[in-house]
């Protein structure tokens, strides 16, 4: 693998604090996930793709917002691997790699919900400041 | 002045690549005592014995250290060395220098200078050994299993036949376990029940061995070849003596609609019940929670129908005492609970079963007298999904599953689809795995024969969700092979639950004091060399109660471990450890704390006459240990406020030399 595609691969583990080596690839993250027709890569991929280094393609492609981040492979892994933070990891990424953030912090206060799981939160405000 | 020789082992590289063993040996010759210091590769090898022995004898040796891997591994073998020689073998002492040292060190200097120290420390516990001489024990000649199932059954027919008494301790109300509840049995299909019967039949006219059904054990006590056991007899109401089997009171008690677990609740049974028609032995047990007699005080059906007048409402619990030689447990296993498994809609939808329940829905004695329907409706199922490793392989949710292979599942989910394509070839079977695992004699061809003969759908991938829709469970799934996600309108979803060794499991360990893993299996005494043995002597393993195994496997484990119960109580006589407690009656103050603390019973108090000075006598309360129990783990000696309690070959005196030698 490439030093570049290292220091990748890297980042996105030590962001998403997610191993995708505990992965055993029974492909239950892909069987729940709501989402799986509109994404072109899916949860298992994701995992996959991150654990042998070919990220570039999933930094490109629209699978990164259409993940609903409901979190249903996070829930149903039977291995902890949490491939929803995964994909949040590479969608911080994408991110960073644009260099702009559209929201500011001001705004925040005014979209929040109560009901939601701050994680979930912030995965949609990340999600939409692209 | 004792006169020492150490020995210092290279292990090959396991200790010479991160011990310099030259040094070690080169400073231990400075140690007070050591007349004698070397090394060798291999000291265990014939070789290094050699070199052990000649050195006693040519230096007239008075105790050897020698500085090697766990005394666990080689300490017996270096025992019999010096014996060999002439030197008592309780004058050997083991410093672990591999396990605790170079297998945990990377550096030499570190490993070097730890190796030192430990040697050290062995070198002034050997200059306080004394000889010791072991005891001996009588053997009791009979054996107990514990747990009735194809493990217990053929363990204690093993037993039986070379000639020694076998009783067997069964919870349920018959034994037969869970093979009596299969139908067929993978690969060769032959029926269960016809290879299990006879075999239940053969315990049950042996005249070496006796069944206590519906009983517990509830209490442990000695030691290797004088267990000391009491069986709980739960009371069943039903003389045993007298019920014929006849089934009368089962068919004539109103009590008609409790659950029937030998069904796993697909069905009823009356409040009084013979489990299935095959039971042995086959008697009567009134469930106390649903006979109105026995609740109310009211009916009395069963003992009016009863010819053999073999009722009795007043019956209860029977503790019985027995001797024992050596213990067996065969305690078995039990599916985990589905309930934490939301997505699988166990609880939501009766169509979702688990792959025992589905045995029972196949069985010709089941519920369904052997045709497959629906538990909900009763219709023919033309859909049917196996999802495989449910909760197995599960190390993120210990509260649900289980991080462990339940091993059986592949080839039961593989036996399930392909008899049902056999009979129904209408019906279309998925099969859902994430790896499909048939190591055994003629498993992986079964397992392909169902792919191949029978068409039996396999998908590689995990089944998401399941969510009930009118009569229909819609089964969401992916594909990974196909990379798709796909639904599946199933009738029928069956989950091959992981399995889990049974809840009494722990009780009995702490009662053995034998030791568990963390999933509470039994644990071994060695992993690969005595695989059917516990650590704690006298105790042995069989079938599931030490891991996952199907039935070809626990049968051969069974016969191993009677094998090993046969040698045991083969002997007249057992040697003892001589490391045990005594006492020393001048400075005991009676005040039980030992006798509190001791895990095997092994101290008495007894009144002593002791002279005084003025030619009085006064009457003491002594501690007094019996050797023949006292298991040397030197509990009491931790605990005696006046420090009379002491243990041979670990003396106080002995321990604060070897801790003062590492602190030097």
């Amino acid at each position: 693998m490439s030093s570049n595609k290292k220091n990748l691969q890297e980042e996105l583990i030590r962001i998403s604090g997610v191993n995708p080596r505990k992965c055993m690839r029974c492909g239950k993250c892909s069987g729940t996930c709501p989402a799986y027709d509109e994404m072109e890569y899916h949860p298992h991929q994701f995992v996959y793709m991150v654990e042998t280094g070919d990220i570039e393609p999933l930094l490109e492609s629209e699978s990164l917002y259409k993940c609903l981040i409901c979190f249903a492979c996070v829930e149903r892994c039977p291995r902890g691997v949490e491939p929803a933070k995964l994909v949040e990891a590479v969608r911080l990424a994408a991110i960073r790699k644009q260099g702009n953030n559209r929201l500011t912090a001001n705004d925040i206060p005014a979209l929040l919900d109560e009901d939601m799981p701050q994680q979930a939160i912030v995965s949609a405000f990340r999600k939409y400041t692209k | 002045m004792q006169r020492i020789g150490v020995f210092v082992c290279w292990c090959g590289s396991n200790i010479a690549g991160t011990v310099d063993v030259e040094a070690v040996s080169e400073a231990l010759k400075r140690e007070p005592g050591v007349v004698f210091s070397t090394n060798y590769q291999y000291m265990c090898s014939q070789a290094g014995q050699d070199i052990i022995k000649d050195a006693i004898k040519e230096h007239r040796l008075t105790g050897i250290v020698v500085c090697s891997c766990s005394p666990r591994m080689h300490e017996a073998t270096f025992r019999k060395t010096a014996a060999a020689a002439g030197l008592n073998p309780y004058m050997v002492e083991i410093a672990n220098i591999r396990e605790q040292c170079s297998w945990v060190h990377k550096e030499m200097p570190i490993g070097t200078e730890k190796a030192i120290i430990l040697g050290k420390a062995a070198v002034a516990k050997v200059n306080l050994n004394t000889p010791l001489t072991p005891g001996e024990s009588p053997v009791t000649k009979r054996a107990l299993v514990i747990g009735g199932g194809i493990a217990g059954i053929q363990t204690a027919l093993d037993i039986a036949d070379a000639g020694f008494e076998v009783d067997i301790v069964e919870k349920k109300p018959t034994i037969g376990g869970k093979m009596a509840q299969l139908d067929k049995t993978f690969p060769t299909l032959d029926c269960a029940a016809c290879i299990l019967t006879p075999k239940m039949v053969d315990v049950a006219q042996h005249e070496k061995i006796r069944i206590f059904s519906y009983s517990e054990v509830s209490e442990v006590k000695g030691f290797v070849g004088n267990f000391d056991v009491t069986i709980k007899k739960n009371a069943r109401y039903v003389k045993e003596d007298l019920c014929t089997g006849c089934g009368l009171c089962t068919e004539k008690c109103p009590m008609k609609k409790c659950a029937n677990e030998f069904n796993l609740g697909m069905d009823t049974r009356r409040a009084i019940y013979i489990p299935f028609a095959q039971a042995v032995p086959k008697v009567a047990t009134i469930d106390p929670d649903n006979c109105n007699m026995l609740k109310n005080g009211k009916c009395g059906v069963c003992a009016k129908v009863c010819t053999a007048g073999a009722i009795d409402y007043t019956q209860k619990d029977e503790y019985i005492e027995e001797k024992y030689g050596a213990i067996v447990v065969a305690t078995g296993f039990n599916p985990i609970s589905m309930d934490k498994f939301d997505e699988f809609a166990y609880n939501q939808s009766k169509d979702v079963i688990t792959s025992l329940e589905f045995e029972r829905l196949t069985n010709a004695a089941g519920p369904t007298a052997g045709k497959l329907l629906r538990p909900s409706d009763g219709k023919h199922p033309e859909t049917i999904v196996f999802v495989q490793c449910v909760g197995s392989r599960c190390d993120a949710c210990a509260e649900k599953g289980k991080e462990y292979c339940s091993k059986i599942c592949c080839m039961y989910t593989a036996k399930h689809a392909m008899l049902t394509r056999d009979k129904y070839p209408d019906t279309d079977v998925y099969v859902f795995y994430i790896d499909v695992r048939t190591p055994g004699k003629n498993f992986d061809e079964f397992y392909r024969r169902a792919v191949e003969e029978y068409g039996v759908h396999y998908i590689k991938g995990m089944v998401g969700k399941v969510s009930p829709e009118g009569d229909k469970l819609i089964v969401q799934a992916s594909d990974l092979l196909a990379d798709k996600q796909l639904k599946i309108e199933a009738d029928l979803v069956v989950l091959a639950a992981a399995i889990e060794p049974d809840k009494s499991a722990r009780s009995l360990a702490t009662m053995l004091t034998a030791s568990m893993d963390t999933n509470d299996f039994f644990t071994e005494a060695h992993p690969k060399l005595r695989p059917v043995e516990s650590p704690t002597a006298g105790v042995f393993l069989s079938g599931a109660c030490q891991g996952p195994k199907d039935i070809p496997e626990t049968v051969s484990q069974a016969g191993a471990a009677a094998a090993k119960v046969i040698g045991l109580l083969a002997k007249d006589k057992l040697v003892g450890n001589p490391c045990v407690a005594h006492s020393n009656e001048m400075m005991c103050n009676g005040c039980s704390s030992c006798e509190r603390v001791c895990p095997y019973g092994a101290i008495t108090y007894e009144a002593k006459e002791f002279r005084m000075p003025d030619r009085t006598t006064l009457v003491r309360r002594i501690a007094v240990v019996n050797p023949a129990v006292c298991q040397g783990c030197g509990c009491c000696t931790v605990v005696c406020p006046s420090g009379a309690m002491d243990l041979k070959g670990f003396a106080n005196e002995q321990i604060m030399a070897e801790v003062d030698a590492i602190c030097k």
